[in-house]
């Protein structure tokens, strides 16, 4: 079988994955008591007001036909109407062409907010992790190994809430170096979004980073114990060669998984750290939402933290297969 | 501290470590003359900078604004030599085995013992340990910890009140007992939910157990925390305003989500029990499922679950902290620490002022750190030992 192939497999298995997933939340979210139209409208309202909300939003049609709308919707961009800024045409009128209160308008500023982050995470974490990572390896059971097991076990435990707090009053409150509001808008240059993104970003790369090196000192440590390694060490070679020479280009494929896996971590993280800094990112979107039951925003920011992780996690495994030729031969 | 003083501590330590070599050389220790003259040039600018680091520590240890630092400092060492002393104490008391055992513990394990056992006990005796009730208001407000008339501070409470006058200290301890006890609960139901149908299918296989294994798949597909928020936004719907009722909802949703991990583990680990000889024996002796899952299955995957249990127990004490913090996890009246820390955020503003405001937010985020960074000091432990490493 060529690679080509299992790599198209794998993209299959990935988009079926995702097909599931949003049958699973299109589902979940049609388990609520009454429907869109009640909920929105509350206990009190007339039966005349509910039937023109749901015949606006099409919720008298069959499960089937509303979820493959949607999907289609969804798959273009357009999430639908949000509730809290709705804007039916039972109430202004049949030709109103304003697309304000689309979940899709909301959603997009938001969604490059949180990139953003991610992105500025990404580059200060890695570096750091497969540094530390390393130098654990190398220098493995010394003080310094020890230290280092201790502090990352200590922050990839922490809530990250504790961990955003304890840097906000270390380098906001007491020490006044970052903003501890993270009031992006539009129009913003470069340098003052990232000044406003970097104390929610250190926060991520603490919890990140533990995950990251421990996994890197684990894979370096397993690649130490083969004969190859063995040999260069009889050679006379350096410590320090024998790992970036010799070990490191072999474990390179373990530890790119190990990153696209924690990047996948992140999106869990970054809903807390969004909220701890207020952030306007989709995990701060979507956590209000999730207040005041705004179903349509609370799906489709489902719908994209879903995507992402599966993507994630989808290139973790291709990464793999590319790396290691052992995967490329189905059991 | 600005830039040039940053830059006058890079050169110094960099200074240091050349310097350190040829100094420890001439060292009338012979450990120490040995020692550097092993040393490789990075070796020595690590060691310059655990000395910088520890200069630098000793330095802010006297700074008056920082004493949360002094407090960090003092938990530390004090919990250290606790840890240490308790694993003297189980090093010269018990039988030979458990003597043995506490001789190969890490301070850290024994530490993470220590701390446990101090939650279980706050948690099990919280009616008799706080001095109020965990509602209760009193007249006054925003009282800060620390007891003392001088700094704000009021004997009759230890840790402070809150914006409406509840007792922290009360509120801490039953905010354990809630947190603490849910967390517990949903974690041995997600045991017993997981590892029944883990075992269930490692012992059928066939269809049974591709399609729970694929059920399993696809739940698992959506991240944990999220997937958890978007089901709360619907039990909140179906519970309206019974609010002790989304608490009930909140354990079943986590105990299912988590399920899907323990039922990964348990089925692997049972896959591998089927296909032993005594299994077979037992199934051609007619045993029937029940004998088969709780007398063969379990017995021998003991060790992996229990691991499994502690680290379990982390991610869903996370999970609904975090929900808490949210405000979508346990709800009003019951105190809980998620909830206190979300309440109490703002105070952390307000630490340029005095900085004893900052620590209302931080005991009750501290309290939820403790406990998690414990039991995975005692997790990392039981996995070392299970793996058989020796170093």
């Amino acid at each position: 079988m060529g690679i080509l192939s299992i790599i198209i497999k794998r993209l299959g298995l990935g988009v079926l994955t995702l097909f599931l997933v949003s049958i699973i939340i299109f589902l979940a979210v049609n388990m609520l008591p009454g429907d869109f139209a009640q909920a929105l409208l509350g206990q009190a309202a007339t039966p005349e007001a509910v039937a023109a909300i749901r015949a606006d939003l099409g919720l008298d049609r069959p499960i089937a036909n509303r979820y493959f709308d949607w999907l289609v919707g969804a798959a273009r961009g357009d999430f639908g109407t949000s509730f809290a800024q709705a804007n039916f045409s039972a109430y202004v009128g049949e030709n109103s062409s304003s697309n304000y209160g689309s979940v899709a308008t909301q959603l997009a500023p938001r969604f490059a907010n949180t990139v953003f982050l991610a992105s500025v995470t990404a580059v200060i974490a890695i570096p750091i992790s497969l540094a530390i990572g390393i130098l654990a390896a190398l220098y493995r059971y010394s003080i310094f190994d020890r230290v280092a097991n201790v502090s990352t076990l200590t922050s990839i435990s922490s809530p990250e809430f504790f961990v955003a707090y304890i840097l906000i009053l270390v380098l906001a409150v007491l020490n006044p170096l970052l903003p501890s509001l993270s009031n992006i808008f539009d129009g913003m240059s470069f340098a003052e979004r990232l000044e406003k993104t970097l104390l929610p970003a250190l926060t991520l790369t603490l919890v990140v980073t533990a995950h990251m090196m421990r996994m890197t000192r684990a894979a370096i440590i397993n690649l130490l114990a083969s004969p190859y390694i063995e040999m260069a060490r009889l050679k006379g070679l350096s410590p320090f060669r024998v790992i970036v020479v010799h070990a490191l280009p072999n474990a390179l494929a373990p530890i790119i998984n190990v990153v696209a896996l924690n990047l996948a971590y992140l999106i869990t993280g970054v809903v807390v750290v969004e909220v701890v800094f207020v952030y306007p990112g989709i995990g701060q979107l979507f956590v209000d939402s999730v207040k005041i039951r705004d179903i349509p925003v609370v799906q489709a920011c489902c719908m994209v933290f879903a995507s992402a992780y599966i993507l994630l996690n989808l290139l973790a495994d291709i990464m793999a297969i590319l790396s290691n030729p052992r995967l490329r031969i189905p059991k | 501290m600005t830039g040039t003083s940053g830059l006058i501590w890079l050169a110094c330590v960099i200074a240091m470590s050349l310097l350190l070599r040829p100094i420890g050389r001439r060292v009338p220790i012979a450990q120490i003359q040995h020692a550097c003259t092993g040393m490789s040039l990075g070796g020595a600018f690590g060691y310059s900078i655990a000395i910088a680091t520890i200069y630098l520590m000793w330095w802010l240890y006297f700074v008056k604004e920082l004493i949360f630092f002094q407090w960090f400092v003092q938990g530390v060492i004090g919990l250290g030599i606790a840890g240490y002393l308790f694993r003297l104490a189980g090093q010269h008391f018990g039988t030979d085995s458990s003597r043995k055992m506490f001789r190969q513990m890490p301070v850290t394990a024994a530490l993470g013992i220590i701390i446990i056992i101090g939650y279980a006990i706050m948690s099990i005796f919280a009616d008799w340990l706080a001095p109020y009730g965990q509602a209760e208001i009193f007249a006054k407000v925003n009282v800060l910890p620390g007891g003392n008339p001088d700094l704000g501070g009021d004997p009759a409470h230890l840790l402070g009140t809150d914006q409406i006058g509840r007792d922290l200290l009360s509120r801490l301890i039953y905010g354990g007992q809630n947190t603490v006890g849910i967390a517990f609960i949903t974690t041995c139901l997600a045991f017993l939910i997981g590892t029944f149908f883990g075992f269930l299918a490692a012992a059928l296989g066939g269809w049974f157990d591709q399609a729970l294994s694929r059920i399993v798949d696809m739940l698992m597909s959506i991240p944990q925390l999220i997937f958890a928020l978007l089901l709360m936004t619907i039990a909140s719907a179906w519970a309206g305003s019974e609010k002790w009722l989304l608490t009930i909802y909140m354990v079943l949703i986590i105990a299912v989500l988590d399920a899907t991990r323990v039922f990964r583990l348990s089925r692997a680990v049972g896959m591998n029990i089927v296909v032993m000889d005594f299994f077979e024996a037992a199934k051609l002796r007619g045993e029937n499922m029940s004998y088969l899952i709780f007398k063969e299955i379990l017995p021998n995957a003991f060790a992996p679950l229990l691991a499994e249990f502690g680290l379990r127990f982390c991610f869903v004490f996370l999970t609904i902290a975090s929900l808490s913090f949210l405000g979508v996890g346990i709800q009003p009246p019951l105190a809980d620490w998620g909830t206190m820390v979300k309440d109490l955020a703002q105070f952390i503003n307000f630490a340029v002022f005095s900085p004893l405001t900052a620590a209302l937010p931080l005991m009750a985020a501290g309290a939820i750190a403790l406990l998690t960074v414990a039991v995975n000091f005692v997790v990392d432990w039981m996995l070392h030992r299970a793996s058989g490493l020796r170093e």
